[in-house]
C-alpha cells in the first residue's frame, strides 16, 4: 500500500539532478505546443462555455449556431439565481460544511501524523496499517447504514449529517505522517522534551509549526474534495437545505430546466474553487505529482 | 530514589498522549466510517423499508437470491456498469500517457500547461455533468452541430445505450485524464536521459522508445492508475443521475440504457427505501469492484520490462 500512495520513480529523482535530465530532454516541437494548446482547449471549453451561458439569454442559449462568446447578462443571470432559487443558502451551507470539515481534518490529521511518525506506542505499526488499509474502502458502501443512523440521530437533513462523518480522513492521516516522518528531525523534539515541554505542548510549538508546508497543501485538497463532495450529500440532505452540489441537481431535474439558470448557478458553484485553484495551482499540481491525492 | 510528581506526570504523557493524538481519527472513523460499513452486511440480510421501520424481518439470503436470479434491472445496470468501466478507463489511461508523453519536453509555460490539465478535475462531478448534457443535448446541443458539420444527424445522446454510454464516458474521461497524466509525468521525468541516448544510439526512434522504454518503466503508475480508474469508474453515480435529471433520473435513462449498479442502488435505497435490498446491492458491487480492479491490475501487470 505504502508504495501505491507515494508512486516515487523508477530511479529517485535525486539520483538524476535536475539541470542535468532537462538538457537530455527534447526540446518540444511546434506540434507539440500546438497538440498541447488543443488539449488545454479541450480541458477549459466546458467551464468557459458555462460561462458564456451564464452571460446570455435564455433564448440566445437555443439558438443554432450555438452563442460561443460571453453575452452581456451574467449580473443580470446572477440575481435571477439569487431571487428565483435558495442558492445563497446553498453557498452559505457549502462553506460552512468545507471550512468546518477543512479546519477538522488538518488539525486531527495532524495530530494523529505526529504521533504515528514520531511518539512511540504500543500497536503503533497495526494501528497505522489499519488507517492505510481502511483508505481503500469505497464510503458509498455504509451508506444505507449511514443514513439509518443519521435518521435516528435525528440529523437527517441537517448539515451534521454531512460534516460529522467528513471530519477525518484516513489520507489525511497518512499524508501528514509521511510528511512529519521526512521534515521533522527527532533532535528539535528532544531538544523540547529536555526544556520540559509535554507532548501538547511539543505538537502545539515544535510540530504544528513545522507541519505548515504539507497542511496547507490538505487543507487545499479537502477544501475542494468537501465543496464538490456530491453524493453523501443528496443522499442525508433535503432540498429545503442543500448544498451547492445538491441545489444544482435539484435546480436541473425540475420539469422544466432553465438552462440559463442551471449553468449560471454551476458558474457560481464552481468559482470559490476557481479561486483555490488560481491562488494555489502550482502547489495543486505539485501534490498531485508528488504522491497519488485521490480527489 | 522516589519519582518526583514531575517525573510520573511526564512518564504517563509519553505514555498514554499518544493515544489521545490518535483517537479522534479512530473515534470518529470507528463510528461513522467502519461502523456503517460493518453494518450494510447485515442490513442486506433483512427485508426492511425505511417507512417502516419496526417490520424489519432478518430473511437471510433472500436479497442476493432475488437480485442474482430474479432483477433483470439488476443486471442491466451491472452490464452497464462494465460498459462504462471499459469505455471510461482504457481511453483514461491512453490519453494520459500520450499527455503525459508531450508535457515531458522541455517547454516553455510548463506551470500553465499542467494547471490546465488538471483543471477539469478540480471542477464538481454534478456542475461538470450539467454542463455536458447540455453540450451532448438533442436539439441545441454543441456536440451534435459540430457533427453536422460532417453530415451526421441529429444524435439523441440519451436515447441510445452507445449513444449515453459514449457521452458519459466523455464525462469521466475529460475530468480524470489529467490527474492520471501529471502522475505518470511525475515518474517519466524521473527516467535517467541516459536510457534514451543508449536507445538513440541503437537505433530506436521517438515511437520505438515510448513503447519500449517510457510505457515499461512506467509500470508501477499504470498499474496504479488502472486500479484507482477502475474502483472509481465502478461505482459512477453522479454522472448517470444528472444525465437526464428529471422525476425519472434514478433509473438512468427511460429505459435505463444508462443506469449504473451504484445508481441502482440509489434507486432502490432512497427513491423505494428498500434498504435491505439496497445493502444488498451494496456489497456486490463491492466484490464486483474489487474482482475488476484484481483483472486490471494482472492485465497492467503484464506490461513488458525487458
Amino acid at each position: 500500500m505504502t508504495t501505491v500512495l507515494t508512486p516515487a520513480a523508477p530511479a529517485p529523482p535525486a539520483a538524476a539532478p535536475g539541470r542535468i535530465r532537462r538538457i537530455g530532454r527534447r526540446i518540444a516541437s511546434p506540434w507539440t505546443y500546438a497538440a498541447l494548446i488543443a488539449i488545454l482547449a479541450g480541458s477549459a471549453f466546458p467551464v468557459y462555455w458555462s460561462f458564456v451561458v451564464s452571460s446570455q439569454t435564455t433564448e440566445a442559449v437555443g439558438s443554432v449556431p450555438p452563442v460561443l462568446v460571453p453575452g452581456g447578462h451574467l449580473f443580470e443571470n446572477i440575481a435571477r439565481v439569487f431571487d428565483e432559487t435558495n442558492f445563497a443558502l446553498a453557498l452559505g451551507n457549502s462553506l460552512i460544511v468545507a471550512g468546518t470539515i477543512t479546519v477538522s481534518v488538518v488539525l486531527f490529521s495532524t495530530l494523529a501524523g505526529f504521533a504515528f511518525a514520531k511518539l512511540k506506542f504500543r500497536g503503533r505499526t497495526f494501528l497505522l496499517l489499519l488507517v492505510v488499509a481502511t483508505q481503500a474502502i469505497p464510503t458509498e458502501l455504509g451508506v444505507v447504514p449511514l443514513y439509518m443512523m443519521m435518521a435516528d440521530f435525528g440529523w437527517a437533513g441537517q448539515l451534521q449529517a454531512v460534516i460529522v462523518p467528513g471530519l477525518v480522513t484516513a489520507f489525511g492521516v497518512f499524508f501528514m505522517r509521511q510528511y512529519f516522518e521526512r521534515a521533522l528531525p527527532l533532535e528539535l523534539l528532544e531538544a523540547g522534551r529536555m526544556d520540559g515541554c509535554g507532548s501538547l505542548r511539543l505538537f502545539w510549538h515544535v510540530a504544528l509549526p513545522a507541519a505548515r508546508p504539507a497542511a496547507a497543501v490538505l487543507g487545499l485538497f479537502t477544501f475542494m474534495q468537501a465543496w464538490n463532495d456530491f453524493f453523501w450529500p443528496l443522499v442525508v440532505l433535503v432540498p429545503e437545505n442543500p448544498t451547492v452540489q445538491t441545489a444544482l441537481s435539484s435546480l436541473a431535474s425540475g420539469y422544466t430546466t432553465d438552462y440559463t439558470l442551471v449553468l449560471t448557478a454551476a458558474t457560481i458553484g464552481t468559482v470559490p474553487v476557481l479561486l483555490v485553484f488560481l491562488l494555489f495551482g502550482r502547489q495543486i499540481v505539485g501534490g498531485i505529482m508528488q504522491g497519488a491525492l485521490k480527489g | 530514589m522516589a519519582l518526583t510528581l514531575a517525573d510520573r506526570r511526564h512518564k504517563w504523557d509519553v505514555k498514554l498522549s499518544p493515544f489521545g493524538f490518535i483517537s479522534p481519527y479512530f473515534l470518529i472513523f470507528g463510528v461513522f466510517g467502519l461502523f456503517p460499513l460493518l453494518y450494510t452486511a447485515f442490513v442486506s440480510l433483512q427485508k426492511r423499508n425505511l417507512l417502516d421501520a419496526e417490520g424489519a424481518q432478518f430473511i437471510g439470503f433472500g436479497n442476493y437470491e432475488q437480485l442474482l436470479f430474479h432483477d433483470p434491472y439488476f443486471w442491466n445496470a451491472m452490464g452497464n456498469t462494465v460498459s462504462l468501466w471499459l469505455l471510461t478507463t482504457i481511453p483514461q489511461i491512453l490519453f494520459a500517457l500520450g499527455i503525459a508523453h508531450l508535457l515531458n519536453r522541455r517547454l516553455r509555460g510548463r506551470t500553465l500547461f499542467r494547471m490546465g490539465m488538471i483543471l477539469p478535475n478540480i471542477t464538481s462531478v454534478a456542475a461538470v455533468t450539467i454542463i455536458f448534457a447540455q453540450l451532448f443535448g438533442r436539439d441545441f446541443g454543441l456536440v451534435n452541430w459540430v457533427l453536422s458539420w460532417f453530415g451526421a444527424g441529429q444524435v439523441d445522446w440519451q436515447a441510445g445505450t452507445a449513444s449515453s454510454h459514449t457521452a458519459i464516458a466523455a464525462m469521466v474521461v475529460w475530468r480524470w485524464t489529467g490527474y492520471h497524466a501529471l502522475i505518470f509525468l511525475a515518474s517519466m521525468q524521473a527516467i535517467p536521459s541516459a536510457m534514451y541516448e543508449a536507445a538513440t544510439l541503437d537505433g530506436a526512434r521517438g515511437w520505438q522508445q515510448f513503447w519500449r522504454i517510457t510505457v515499461p518503466l512506467l509500470r508501477p503508475q499504470i498499474i496504479f492508475s488502472t486500479v484507482i480508474a477502475t474502483t472509481g469508474n465502478m461505482r459512477l453515480l453522479a454522472e448517470p443521475l444528472l444525465f437526464n435529471p428529471g422525476t425519472a433520473a434514478a433509473t438512468g435513462g427511460s429505459d435505463r440504457q444508462f443506469q449504473t449498479a451504484a445508481l441502482y442502488l440509489y434507486e432502490q435505497g432512497f427513491t423505494k427505501y428498500d434498504f435491505g435490498y439496497s445493502s444488498a446491492i451494496a456489497l456486490i458491487l463491492a466484490v464486483a469492484t474489487m474482482l475488476v480492479a484484481g483483472v486490471s491490475y494482472l492485465v497492467t501487470r503484464r506490461i513488458q520490462t525487458d
